[in-house]
Formats: structure tokens, C-alpha cells, sequence
């Protein structure tokens, strides 16, 4: 399990298995009065053949960190290395990335063919060459019916697709994805997401992936890393950020929260409302004593009736349903408030729940996760 | 109007009449526009294209008998020994001219005023209304005024002269005044702005993604430039080139300030029909065939552009 | 591998907005457009009366300009010719523009359209020669000749400069306000004078603007439709320069540049605010 954002222990420091290191990089962007830090001292290795992510709210430097790889902004300080070679001072058109832009920045020009054939031609590639690995992409995403057409003749997820196959096409080390799903309706999206993962795994190609949608991060990823303010807050899996967040914003960016108020105490919380004490582990850096915790609503089960032991005594203050599952409101003994999430099925029986009544909440054991802040 | 209050309405009647009504109170605003501008610019031409038809007084103005000797004398003149046509030398070689100086001035305007525009457009956002005003200014103030200044500027006594006299590079005065040279420099110099100006509007629209795309995709600096960019403000660039070409064709301040008597341009020579040539048909013609070729340019122009779009979307 | 120092970078920039050369170009390029025109203007100033040799400051030139009687008569010429033909112009094309905006295809809309921007479509020069042709025609026939040709032909002229501020101006104002008004139990004419007009004011003014600096700069037409004696500050100075050149023409021509500047920044600030 890691929750540290940076020095990197084993398997990163290994330059043969990273195909990015970010090396304290920081970019300041100069206002006219002010001066905006886009990145700060920003560190993480990115492994071969991983899908990354990088998620965060808008403005939290995200894209600025994908620029700063692909060579559009010169890092303020640091160090940018692609396989274990300094690239900070190479132009874009001398790296070996490839970005998919956000609105796909198709040439309006030029043919769906021509498009994906541009970078192959930039390379000085043989026509045969090009001819070959033009159509070998076109099969990929495929689009093979449509190469004769203009880019503006194309639906959206059609540019979508093109705008892949032509980053693809000059085979980079790193593929960089900024938004490229946003402009796409839901149903759309959702395919993309499964097709986007069918071309990382069949190209083994690195992908970092920027996102501000916590689902499409964590159905995609190997490896997420959430920014904030131009910092990355943690670095994991989706498991790992989803169910053990470090810091409340990664809990509060990511899924429904219950922040609740504890007292740590040698590896045990317990909590200020009642109930048992609970096992935990609690983040490098966090001392005996007031803690906050953190247990996602899906965690929570209510009982509609008085609290006995191990259960917390709560009142039922709104009861919202949403199809597969209800969400039932508590308000605690400490005046916390609790949401719940009950589905509704026979088992479960969240629609049962009266508002107004007397409940009993139960936590699952190993729910509770221990926040740094 | 036209139906009693409790008669049902029949199908669109009532829009019908309200569209009428519109439409005519659309007419009569429009009205004084209207007649002004036939009265005092469109029907004139006609009056032109008849006048055109007729035989020249002998003190200017015209005698009312028909002729074609205008429209022949456009391109051909009568030898006066033995009146048969022959080619019209000195008109030919004006016509020469005019097409050469105008084709000449469009390239360096575009030389000079592409990446003028593209340097206005690509400040940040704050200065960049500072550099368009700039560039603007000039446009706005006089044309015979800026015409004067550049006769200034090159006269045998000139600024140039002078400097380079100075400066021992030359010790003679170099004639550049009534020459092509002062004629092209000079229609370049007013004429610069109104290349600028559709090209920064282009520039201003590109796409910069898309420069970013093709430099992602490993282009260089000027294969950027010539693949993405060049196609993607060719309509900027038409537009001006379209914009300036076609006052230069029709130009007659400049080459009368800065050509002389002797490097006369199509307006040039329109003019002299009805100042010493008195030769109204003749001047009628030349003027209606000068509207003709500015007519296709622009009609040219349109077809261009509406293409463009029609791929564009 | 982690702990050795990053390099510092400066923050270069690699900007795909630059291109070689090209600052340089345009730098040089505007440099060239005001270089002539403070060149012209310094020698305004000129006490000499060579227009080569600089002999101190003076300002004999602008005194003589005003002293000229030909001078001030043609100027005022001008200003009142400018001044009839933008306002009457200004009254059409605002009327034309709110005929003309704002509405679906109606009969006839585009043929509306044509003929007022046909003036823009013909080179000067032509139009110069229809007009001296059907002029020269009446003012035989009834033997009048006064300023009414001038202001008629810069009228006529004037029109779809001034159209194109204003129609841009109601293009993009808010359609609803109109409806609100009538909704609020407004006549057409209150309609217009309560709510359309304060909203359309800013293009009125520079579409004024722009037909007045068009007819004051006029030459070519103005050269041809003119009886005798009736010379603008333009045809002035074409007629001026076929003589000997005095810095007269450039204290002449400074007043002239001086008054289009402050004119132009007053369009540009007045298109401004409507943003």
C-alpha cells in the first residue's frame, strides 16, 4: 500500500521500468500582479505500459503537468526524463509523445487518411511505410470506411477515434490523453472508456490520461495520481484512492464521504458519536489523539429502532430514494450528520426507512480509514 | 383588414398580411437609402454604358449618334494615314501596367502584411488592441495625404536621397519619382492595411491546438507553418489580396501623384478621355470594362470563399 | 537516482505562436507605415522653404495656410460637405439598417442589400466618370450648378460606410428588450426612441464617424463631379501639387492627419464600449 506522493521506494526508482519521471517540477505561470504556481514541486514516476491517470478538479494543474511532458511549457524548474534520458530541453517535435488534444485539433483540411498519416510523414517515413501503419490504424479505431473523408464530415466519436489513431500511428513511448472524452455524451463516453483500455492493452503503449471525472478515472486506471493546487496528493491504485484516501480533499474529490470526528488511540479510533472501537491504520505522520475518519455511506447499514451494542444511536432526517438504492440522512447523537446507503433489496430493505424515526447505525469493520487532515 | 371579426381565419391568411405589412414597411425605411444611392451611384453606370455607344464632340461631351468606335477604341485605334484598326500600343502597355503594378503590389503587400498580422494577432490579449490601432490608423487617415508623403520621401531632394548621399553610397540623386518603382512602392505603402487587416482576422481564428498538434506530430517550425497554418488562413489571405488588388487596378491618386505624365495607370487613362483626350465614349468604355474585371475578380472571390465554407463546415 | 539536483530551467518558452523572423518583418513593417507621415509632419515645421534641408522650427507655414483665403474656403468647403452628406447619409443607413436586420428573408431583402453596398463594389474611378457624365448633362440643361452635385454623389457614397457600423450595432442587440417595451404597452415610435435608439446610439456615432472621414478624404469623385470654385482641401492639394511644393502642403496636410487621428482613436474607443 502507498500513500506517499514522493520519494518513490522500488519498483520507480528503477529507470528500465519507468517511462516518465517528473522530477520536482514546478511551473509558475507570471500574472500581472501575481504569479500563479501551476505546479509545484510536482514528483511521480510513471511505469511502462501503465495507464495513468491524473485526476483533479479543474485548475489543479493537470493539464499543465500533460503540456509540460508533451513540451508545449517549459517547466519552470526540475527535471523531465523519458526513459531515464533528460528531455526538458527538447522541443515537442523532437519527443517521442503524443498528445490526443481535448477537442481533438483535427486538421479541418485534410482527409481522415492524411490526418493519421501526418506525424509518420514529419518522421520521414517511406510511403509504403506510411501506407501500411495508415492502414493498420484505420483498423485499430475502426475507421477504415471513412479515410477518404474530411475531419469536419465526422461525428464527434469518430474525430474521437481519428484523434487516437493519428496520435498512435508514429508509435510514441507515452500516449497523452488530455480530456479526450469530455466533449462526448454519456453513452458515447462509456464506450470509449472500454475502447481506449482495448488499444492500451493491445499496444502496450503508456497512456497518461487526464480526467476531472472520478469514474472514468477509476474504471480506467492502473494508477491514479490526485492533484490539487498544483500537487499531487496521493499516488495508487483505484482501490487504494478509493478506499484508503489519504487527505479529506482525495476522499471528498472521489465518492460520496462521511467525515466523522474520533479519538486515535494505539491503532484503535473511536468514535465521538459511539459505537465500538475499530482497527486502523492511521497515515504516516498522524499522532495519538483527534483525528478525523472517514467511512464511505455504502458502509453504513440502518436499522430502523433504539441502538444496542457495538451500533450508534441516530435519527432518521430525510430518506432519499434513487432507483437501485436509497440513501437514508442520520443525524447523530454529537448532531453529525451520517448518510447511509441502503439498496434496495430484500436483504438490505433501504425503503423501509421513515423519516423521523429512531435508527440504529452500524459500521462495517475495516470501513474506517484515518485521515491525514 | 381583409377578414370581418367573426369569420374564421382561413388557413395563413393572417400571416400573410401581417408578412405584406412587414415587408412594405421594411421598403419604405429603406427607402431614402434606395434612392440616393440609385439616383447618385448605380444609375449613372447605365447612363455610362449608353454614353458609351455614342460619337465624341469635338469639345469633349458627346454627339448624339451611335457608334462602336468607343468600345473599338478600347483596344485598337485607327492609323490616321490610311484608317485601318491597328492594336492600341500605348493603351495595351498601360493595361500591362496596371495588372503587372497591381499583381506586384498585392505580393508585397502579402510579404510585408502577413507577418504584420500575425504579429498583431499573436500579442497577448491586452496589447494586442494597441498593435491593431496601430496598424489601423494609418488606413483611416488620408490617402493623398500618405501619397504626398511618400512623393516626399523619394523626391530627387528627398529623405532617401538625401540620407543616402549622406552616407556616400551614391553621389547622384536616384530618379525615383514618375517611375513604376514610386507607383508600387507607393501603392503598396496605402494599401498595406487593407492586407492586414483580413489576414489578422484569420490568424486570429486559427486553432493554435492545431499548430500544437502538428508540432506533437513531430513538424518542424515551417512545415508547421506551410502544412496547418498557410491552409488554414488561406481565406485571410484572399480576402486581402482581393481587397488590395482590386483599388489598385482602379487606382488614380497615386500613379497621377507618383507616376507623372508618363506612367499612367487604367484610371490615369480613363481621366485623360475626359480631360485632353475628349473622348467621353472611349472614357465611358474603358470605365465600364475597368467595372467588368473588378466585377469577375469579385465574383471570383465569392465562388472562392463560398467553396471554402462549404467544406469548412 | 531521485536525489541528485534537478536542473533549473529558465522559463523558456516554446510558444507555437512565433515564427522566425516575423516580429522583425512586422516591427519593420509598422515602423515603415508612420515613418513617411512624422517624416511630412517634421516638415511642416520647417522655417525654410525647401523641403530637403531642415532650417529650424518654425511655424510660418501653418500661418501662411491660414492666411491662404483659397485655403480656409476650401477647408470650410469641405467641413460643411462632409458634414451635409455624413448626416443625410447617417439618417438613410440607420433607417435602411433597421429595415434591413433583424428579421427573416422578406422580398427583395437581398436586392436591398446589393444596392447598398454597390458603391463599395465599383472602383472610385468609375463611379467618378458616371456621375461627371450625368452632371455635366443637367448642369448644361438647367445651367445650376451649385454644391448639391458634391453633396448628392458624397451622399450616395457615404451610405454603406455608415450602414455597417449601425447594422453590426443592432445585429448583436438584444432582441427581447424591443418585445419587453411593446409588452409594456409601447407605440411603435416610443418603441424606437425609448429603447432602440439608446441601444444602437454607440454605431450611429461611428457609423457618422466613419462616413464623415470618408468624405472628407474623398479626391476622386469629388475631382470630377466639382464645378469651378468649388475645391475641397483635397482636390486643393492634388491641384497644389502640380506646382511648386511648399511645406504649405504639409502644415495642410498635419492639420489634416492630426484631425483624422483624433477621429479614428474616438471610433475605436466608441466601437469599444460596445463590447
Amino acid at each position: 500500500m502507498q500513500h506517499q506522493s514522493q520519494p518513490m521506494p522500488d519498483p520507480d526508482s528503477d529507470d528500465t521500468n519507468v517511462a516518465v519521471r517528473v522530477d520536482r517540477i514546478s511551473k509558475i505561470f507570471q500574472g500581472n500582479e501575481d504569479e500563479v504556481r501551476a505546479l509545484d514541486e510536482v514528483s511521480v514516476s510513471i511505469r511502462r505500459n501503465e495507464f495513468f491517470t491524473l485526476l483533479g478538479p479543474s485548475g489543479c494543474g493537470k493539464t499543465t503537468l500533460l503540456r509540460v511532458i508533451a513540451g508545449f511549457e517549459p517547466p519552470t524548474m526540475g527535471a523531465l526524463y523519458l526513459g531515464g534520458r533528460d528531455i526538458s530541453r527538447l522541443p515537442p517535435n523532437q519527443r517521442p509523445v503524443n498528445t490526443v488534444f481535448q477537442n481533438y485539433a483535427l486538421f479541418p483540411h485534410m482527409s481522415v487518411a492524411n490526418n493519421i498519416a501526418f506525424g509518420l510523414e514529419m518522421l520521414g517515413k517511406s510511403k509504403g511505410e506510411i501506407q501500411t501503419t495508415v492502414y493498420d490504424m484505420l483498423k485499430l479505431v475502426q475507421m477504415e470506411h471513412l479515410k477518404a473523408r474530411r475531419t469536419s464530415e465526422i461525428s464527434g466519436g469518430q474525430q474521437q477515434r481519428v484523434a487516437l489513431a493519428r496520435a498512435l500511428a508514429p508509435q510514441p513511448e507515452v500516449l497523452l490523453l488530455d480530456e479526450p472524452l469530455s466533449a462526448l455524451d454519456l453513452k458515447l463516453r462509456r464506450d470509449m472508456q472500454i475502447e481506449l483500455k482495448r488499444l492500451q492493452h493491445e499496444t502496450g503503449i503508456t497512456f497518461i490520461f487526464v480526467t476531472h471525472d472520478q469514474e472514468e478515472a477509476l474504471t480506467m486506471s492502473d494508477r491514479i495520481a490526485v492533484m490539487s493546487a498544483g500537487k499531487i496528493l496521493q499516488v495508487g491504485t483505484p482501490r487504494e484512492i478509493y478506499e484508503r484516501p489519504a487527505e479529506r480533499f482525495v476522499a471528498n474529490f472521489i465518492g460520496e464521504s462521511n467525515f466523522l470526528d474520533a479519538a486515535l488511540s494505539g491503532g484503535a479510533v473511536r468514535l465521538k458519536a459511539g459505537g465500538p472501537a475499530f482497527a486502523a491504520t492511521p497515515p504516516k505522520g498522524v499522532a495519538d489523539g483527534e483525528v478525523s475518519i472517514l467511512v464511505r455511506p455504502e458502509h453504513g447499514r440502518v436499522r430502523m429502532g433504539a441502538a444496542t451494542e457495538g451500533e450508534l444511536p441516530a435519527t432518521i432526517s430525510n430518506v432519499v430514494y434513487s432507483g437501485e438504492a436509497t440513501t437514508v440522512h442520520l443525524r447523530l447523537a454529537t448532531g453529525e450528520t451520517f448518510k447511509a446507503k441502503m439498496s434496495n433489496t430484500p436483504a438490505e430493505d433501504g425503503g423501509s426507512m421513515v423519516q423521523g424515526a429512531e435508527a440504529a447505525l452500524s459500521i462495517a469493520p475495516g470501513a474506517v480509514t484515518v485521515l491525514k487532515d | 383588414m381583409a377578414q370581418a371579426p367573426d369569420t374564421p381565419l382561413a388557413p395563413g391568411a393572417l400571416e400573410h398580411e401581417l408578412e405584406q405589412a412587414d415587408s412594405r414597411s421594411r421598403w419604405l425605411l429603406s427607402l431614402p437609402a434606395i434612392v440616393i444611392i440609385t439616383l447618385f451611384a448605380t444609375a449613372p453606370l447605365l447612363v455610362m454604358v449608353l454614353y458609351s455607344f455614342l460619337t465624341p464632340g469635338d469639345y469633349g461631351n458627346v454627339i448624339w449618334k451611335f457608334s462602336t468606335e468607343g468600345w473599338t477604341n478600347v483596344l485598337m485605334q485607327r492609323d490616321i494615314f490610311d484608317d485601318t484598326l491597328i492594336w492600341a500600343d500605348a493603351h495595351l502597355s498601360i493595361f500591362w501596367r496596371s495588372v503587372k503594378l497591381s499583381l506586384i503590389t498585392t505580393l508585397l503587400t502579402l510579404i510585408f502584411g502577413l507577418p504584420t498580422a500575425w504579429f498583431v494577432a499573436t500579442r497577448p490579449k491586452g496589447q494586442r488592441e494597441l498593435w491593431l490601432f496601430l496598424v489601423t490608423v494609418p488606413f483611416w487617415t488620408n490617402l493623398l495625404v500618405r501619397t504626398i508623403a511618400i512623393q516626399e520621401l523619394i523626391r530627387a531632394e528627398g529623405v532617401i536621397n538625401n540620407v543616402l548621399i549622406f552616407l556616400h553610397i551614391i553621389d547622384e540623386p536616384i530618379q525615383m519619382m514618375f517611375t513604376d518603382f514610386a507607383i508600387g512602392f507607393g501603392m503598396t505603402y496605402v494599401y498595406l492595411p487593407l492586407m492586414v487587416l483580413p489576414v489578422y482576422a484569420a490568424v486570429e481564428k486559427l486553432d493554435f491546438r492545431l499548430v500544437e498538434a502538428a508540432h506533437d506530430l513531430y513538424a518542424s517550425r515551417w512545415t508547421a507553418f506551410r502544412r496547418i497554418i498557410l491552409p488554414m488562413i488561406k481565406p485571410g489571405i484572399i480576402a486581402g489580396s482581393i481587397l488590395v488588388f482590386i483599388p489598385c487596378l482602379g487606382a488614380y491618386v497615386t500613379p497621377r501623384v507618383l507616376g507623372g505624365g508618363k506612367n499612367l495607370m487604367f484610371g490615369n487613362l480613363i481621366e485623360l478621355q475626359f480631360g485632353a483626350g475628349r473622348n467621353w465614349p472611349l472614357g465611358a468604355a474603358l470605365s465600364f470594362t475597368l467595372m467588368a474585371i473588378v466585377m469577375v475578380a469579385l465574383v471570383y472571390y465569392v465562388r472562392l470563399t463560398s467553396r471554402e465554407e462549404k467544406t469548412d463546415v | 537516482m531521485s536525489d541528485t539536483v534537478p536542473p533549473r530551467h529558465p522559463a523558456r518558452g516554446y510558444s507555437v505562436r512565433s515564427l522566425p523572423g516575423f516580429s522583425i518583418v512586422a516591427l519593420f513593417t509598422v515602423a515603415t507605415l508612420y515613418a513617411p507621415i512624422l517624416i511630412l509632419v517634421a516638415y511642416s515645421f520647417n522655417s525654410g522653404t525647401s523641403l530637403a534641408v531642415w532650417e529650424g522650427f518654425s511655424l510660418r507655414w501653418y500661418v501662411q495656410a491660414a492666411q491662404n483665403g483659397e485655403v480656409i474656403d476650401a477647408a470650410i468647403r469641405s467641413l460643411y460637405l462632409a458634414l451635409t452628406a455624413a448626416g443625410i447619409a447617417t439618417v438613410a443607413a440607420t433607417m435602411a439598417a433597421l429595415a434591413t436586420t433583424r428579421t427573416r428573408r422578406f422580398p427583395g431583402k437581398t436586392m436591398i442589400y446589393a444596392l447598398i453596398n454597390q458603391p463599395l463594389m465599383v472602383p472610385e474611378i468609375v463611379t467618378a466618370v458616371a456621375l461627371l457624365i450625368v452632371f455635366a448633362w443637367i448642369k448644361v440643361a438647367t445651367g445650376y450648378t451649385s454644391m448639391i452635385y458634391l453633396i448628392a454623389a458624397h451622399t450616395a457614397f457615404c451610405i454603406p460606410f455608415a450602414y455597417l457600423p449601425i447594422r453590426a450595432r443592432l445585429e448583436t442587440m438584444d432582441n427581447t428588450l424591443e418585445t419587453a417595451a411593446r409588452d409594456l404597452y409601447a407605440p411603435p415610435m416610443k418603441v424606437f426612441l425609448r429603447v432602440t435608439l439608446p441601444q444602437i446610439w454607440p454605431g450611429i456615432i461611428a457609423g457618422m464617424m466613419l462616413a464623415f472621414v470618408i468624405s472628407m478624404d474623398d479626391v476622386v469623385i469629388t475631382e470630377f463631379v466639382k464645378s469651378a470654385g468649388q475645391d475641397t482641401i483635397p482636390t486643393y492639394m492634388l491641384g497644389q501639387l502640380r506646382r511648386v511644393v511648399t511645406p504649405e502642403v504639409n502644415a495642410i496636410s498635419t492639420v489634416i492627419l492630426a484631425a483624422g487621428a483624433i477621429l479614428v482613436s474616438l471610433f475605436f474607443w466608441i466601437s469599444r464600449e460596445r463590447r
